[in-house]
């Protein structure tokens, strides 16, 4: 099967050569951190996690999308998924490579990182972070290839192959609790201490997951002329809208409790986060271009009419990841440590090799999306066309 | 049952350790490091005496900790701390109001606490930092994978990363040869002096504090560190969160 991936159009080659030049200056930059440690970036004492650990967060979330169409079309037989899905489980598949990368980079001793398998430490939320991710990727290669080949030889998918994919709804839901759990156990940091936070990762996956699908289901029909379904892309589109309001909703639950109870040591987070605190505002402009891209995106969505159509659906799913991102991506890692445990405001703006870094990575992931969706859609043409 | 899974990785550390060392020779007694008289303590607890303490006596302790542990002085906010001044209100914000105006900008000590319940062990993915029997919270320099996880955990900010290489900023020859230089990408953070009490001797902050840190035994009812805890008053910083704070602070 792999051999579709070596013949494309020339529109194909710019676009993989674009990314291996993404990649190659991002390698460049890891080097230069290799060398120089983790003083090239601008986590300092006080914010000692940042752009790779938030991309991690972002990214787990991403990856779900495979579980929002397997639920639908193997639980209650919504054969609207059927062309689709194998798209879905290969972007997760890209997803969480992307997220295993960013722990490696993020390590102060990346070549160490074996100690965690040779010392397994259970009362560590980071060593099941590990298993539930390489656990994940592991579940969507397996059950994507074997699909797909089962397809390819125009027969169903063995019987062994159905016990695997039950496994992977749980499962998904796992990488998204786990992730939080690394938050939400600390002790003194008020901002990630709170049970809200795995529910909350789960609605804001939900929607970023299947957004940034459709999209990229768009930009296939525009690009290679093949059309993953209509009643797919409506189906994730509904999705979208009720995890959406969910992540909405829990996001307004966390700002009353802070609000209204006004501890201090809750509030001024949110404060942070929104208004900036001794002059440290820089984060707060991003974090209302992020509330307001999200409710616009409701305001949208919940319109059938728009969901409808394409442009307008699309449009909303940019927002939706925008939103998600801002929030995930920058917020709440930094938010997380500011104020710091003596009460310090700090301001944390990535340098450009963490940036060059984390754009490198990206490259990686959507190389292998292109990549495997290119099989995957030369098998279903090949299909389709017999 | 904490206690004996520690023990048995300790026990088992230990065996795998001698015996690559030294095969013949295992089970043989300990060396000299392990001389009669290293202090013991079944959990030691380290008592600061704000009434005593000045600017110049806090300089001192900073002082004879960073040179014995070979800390550099990196002039930016990727610095590494074993013990620092930072005022009150940044301590024990939890337990200041607004009216303690002088009080509040007063520096005091601040370092690890060696918790009695530290989230820092709990989180760290490879043990690379443990608790030892006598309530001293270690770092294995050597194991750490610089995941940063326990400097999320730790509630006080004691603890720092190596972001550069730390060696890029100590001087040749101001080198103390008995305690390791780190490597760049490990976490590191106060030690209560752990291999100075296994030589028999008291940590240095305690030494060069002429008197106002008191370091102790608390499971041992007269020992210096219970009995002016008994007598004073004093703080610990972030009680509710209940990490159980060893370092105490009268006040
Ligand atoms: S003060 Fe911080 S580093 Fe020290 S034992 Fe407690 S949690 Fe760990
Ligand atoms: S940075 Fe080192 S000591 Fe800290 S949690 Fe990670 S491996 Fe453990």
């Amino acid at each position: 099967m792999l051999e579709k991936a070596i013949k494309g159009s020339a529109l194909y080659w710019i676009w993989l050569l674009v990314l291996l030049a993404v990649i190659g200056v991002g390698f460049g930059a890891y080097l230069q951190q290799l060398d120089q440690g983790l003083s090239v970036t601008a986590l300092n004492r006080d914010i000692s996690w940042g752009l790779y650990i938030a991309q991690l967060t972002f990214l787990v979330g991403v990856a779900a999308s495979a579980v929002m169409m397997v639920i639908p079309m193997y639980l209650h037989n919504h054969k609207a998924f059927a062309r689709m899905l194998i798209l879905g489980e290969f972007m997760a598949v890209a997803t969480i490579i992307m997220c295993l990368l960013f722990v490696v980079v993020d390590l102060g001793q990346p070549q160490r990182l074996w100690n965690v398998v040779l010392y397994p430490t259970p009362s560590s939320v980071l060593f099941w972070d590990m298993v539930v991710l390489n656990g994940y990727l592991f579940l969507n290669i397996l059950i994507g290839w074997v699909t797909l080949q089962a397809e390819r030889k125009r027969v169903g998918p063995p019987r062994w192959i159905k016990p695997f994919i039950y496994i992977s709804i749980p499962w998904a839901i796992s990488i998204h609790t786990v992730t939080a759990f690394l938050y939400a156990g600390l002790p003194g940091r008020d901002f990630w201490l709170t049970a809200s936070m795995a529910p909350s990762f789960l609605a804001s996956a939900f929607a970023a997951g299947p957004a940034l699908l459709i999209l990229l289901a768009f930009a296939v029909k525009i690009f290679a002329k093949w059309d993953p379904g209509r009643e797919a892309i409506q189906s994730l589109a509904k999705i979208v809208t009720y995890a959406l309001a969910a992540y909405l909703f829990l996001i307004g639950c966390k700002i009353f409790t802070a609000a209204y109870s006004m501890v201090p040591d809750k509030l001024a987070h949110w404060e942070y986060l929104y208004f900036g605190l001794e002059g440290h505002t820089m984060l707060s402009v991003f974090m209302w271009v992020s509330t307001a891209a999200g409710v616009s995106a409701l305001l949208i969505l919940l319109f059938p009419k728009n969901r409808q159509a394409d442009n307008i659906l699309a449009f909303a799913c940019v927002l939706v990841l925008i939103s998600t991102w801002i929030e995930k991506g920058m917020g709440l890692i930094t938010a997380g440590f500011v104020p710091t445990p003596m009460k310090e405001v700090l301001t944390y703006a990535p340098t450009g090799p963490e940036i060059l870094i984390t754009l490198g990575i990206y490259g990686i992931g959507f190389l292998i999306i292109t990549v495997l969706w290119k099989v995957g859609i030369g098998v279903r043409r090949e299909i389709e066309a017999t | 049952m904490k206690n004996s899974r520690r023990k048995f990785i300790k026990f088992a550390g230990m065996a795998a350790l001698g015996w690559s060392i030294c095969p013949s020779l295992a089970g043989a007694r300990s060396g000299p490091r392990q001389s009669a008289d290293r202090l013991r303590a079944e959990r030691w607890a380290m008592v600061i005496d704000s009434e005593k303490l000045n600017d110049e006596l806090m300089d001192k302790c900073i002082e004879a900790c960073h040179k014995l542990h070979n800390v550099p002085d990196i002039p930016n906010d990727q610095n590494i701390k074993w013990i620092w001044k930072e005022p009150f209100y940044n301590l024990f914000h939890d337990q200041s109001h607004g009216y303690l105006k002088d009080k509040k900008s007063i520096p005091f000590l601040s370092l690890c606490n060696h918790c009695d319940n530290p989230p820092c062990v709990r989180v760290c993915p490879t043990q690379a930092t443990f608790s030892r029997d006598d309530g001293i919270v270690l770092m294995d320099f050597h194991r750490c994978i610089g995941c940063r996880f326990c400097m999320a955990g730790c509630p006080y900010g004691s603890r720092s990363f190596n972001y550069y290489n730390p060696r890029n900023f100590l001087d040749d020859d101001d080198l103390v040869h008995d305690y390791p230089t780190r490597e760049m990408g490990v976490v590191e953070k106060c030690e209560f002096c752990a291999h100075l009490l296994d030589q028999g001797e008291m940590p240095a902050c305690v030494e060069a504090s002429e008197g106002a840190i008191l370091f102790g035994d608390l499971n041992d009812p007269n020992s210096d560190v219970r009995k002016v805890l008994q007598e004073r008053y004093s703080l610990v910083r972030k009680p509710k969160l209940g990490t159980d704070p060893q370092v105490y602070y009268l006040i």
